[in-house]
């Protein structure tokens, strides 16, 4: 359990060093991410500690999102004056999303 | 007693306990109520908890920033949960190797689709520039999506409240349309979740099935990827 959250640690640390040493416009999770499947897949499996922990990790994902959630105050204002593009635009582009991407999979899997 | 009482509340509302302790119970009372309500998606935990957290900050007059201060110790969670999801991307190798040229065209057209239809809908309806730009990676998972959102010059908190109302809206939205458009496969109907709805969209797929799960979760991992590295460049060509 330490130790794959400090490894989780340091490949975060590495990509932000990364992302501010290159100047890429890219998050430093998001190179941390890269390297860890990179190291995965060079080592050839992945060690069940790690699996145990990030699976931990994962499980409560949708928790890490209420700190973030609770922001929706700052923004009321906004949110009060540009209610009906934001709501009609996050609703259609969700529906949208859903259906273009299912079809565009489902028809690439026939062609096979 | 009502003194001391609020030489207590003085103390702990400068303190970092309470936002954190308040955050993990509103979270697990929340996920209490949706268990119990047969995990239905209107039921949303993340959009309870928030509800409810807003509710009591608004009440008590609790700043944002003081919230956050506490609060912050999950946010932060979010950095290594990003790297975290390289494992069970590294899980389904297989799946995607097999799987290659549906799953890459599946994620292209929906990663573009999401980001593309929002902002042409919000900019037709008269949304401001600020709020574009903020809404544009919102079917990306929420630390790599405020990522993009700062560095392209969007406000990194409203990113987070659209990328959040994108995740319970797709958890909610996609049963439907799915079964309207006759899509079965549990690979396919995960995947297309995970693409639009990230975390909330993987969580809700998890509870479906296994596999569903799985293929939110690479769709997730995947999208947040290539936002991560089309989108800056999506920006600089429309800046041209």
């Amino acid at each position: 359990m330490l130790g794959a959250l400090t490894l989780l640690l340091v490949y975060q640390l590495i990509g932000e060093v990364i992302v501010q040493a290159a100047g890429v416009p890219v998050p430093g999770p998001v190179v941390g991410m890269l390297l860890l499947f990179l190291t995965l897949l060079a080592r050839g499996s992945a060690p069940e500690w790690l699996r145990s922990t990030s699976q931990t990790l994962l499980s409560h994902l949708s928790l890490l999102f209420v700190p973030a959630g609770v922001g929706v105050m700052l923004h009321f204002r906004r949110l009060e004056a540009e209610w009906l593009p934001i709501l009609a635009a996050l609703v259609a582009s969700t529906v949208l999303t859903i259906g273009v991407t299912a079809l565009v999979m489902r028809a690439l899997q026939r062609r096979k | 007693m009502s003194g001391r009482f609020s030489e207590i509340w003085v103390y702990l509302s400068a303190s970092p306990l309470l936002g954190l302790t308040i955050t993990l119970l509103a979270y697990q009372a929340a996920y209490w109520v949706y268990q119990r309500l047969d995990m239905n998606p209107l039921a949303n935990p993340v959009a309870l908890s928030v509800a409810v957290l807003v509710a009591l900050l608004w009440f008590t007059g609790t700043p944002y920033q003081t919230y956050f201060d506490g609060a912050q110790f999950v946010h932060f969670l979010l950095g290594p949960a990003t790297v975290a999801l390289a494992v069970p991307l590294y899980a389904n190798l297989e799946a995607l190797k097999k799987d290659l040229a549906p799953l890459a065209g599946g994620l292209l057209a929906g990663s573009l689709t999401a980001a593309v239809s929002a902002v042409v809908i919000g900019w037709l309806l008269g949304a401001s520039r600020e709020t574009l730009v903020s809404m544009a990676p919102k079917s990306v998972t929420t630390p790599i999506a405020m990522g993009i959102a700062e560095k392209l010059g969007g406000l990194p908190s409203l990113t987070a409240v659209l990328v959040v109302s994108t995740g319970i809206l797709g958890a909610v939205l996609a049963r439907g349309t799915l079964n309207l458009l006759g899509i079965e496969d549990h690979a396919v109907r995960g995947f297309a979740v995970g693409v639009a709805a990230h975390g909330i969209g993987t969580a809700r797929a998890f509870q479906v099935s296994e596999t569903m799960g799985a293929f939110a979760g690479l769709a997730m991992g995947l999208n947040g990827l290539a936002s991560a590295f089309l989108f800056p460049l999506l920006a600089t060509l429309w800046g041209r």
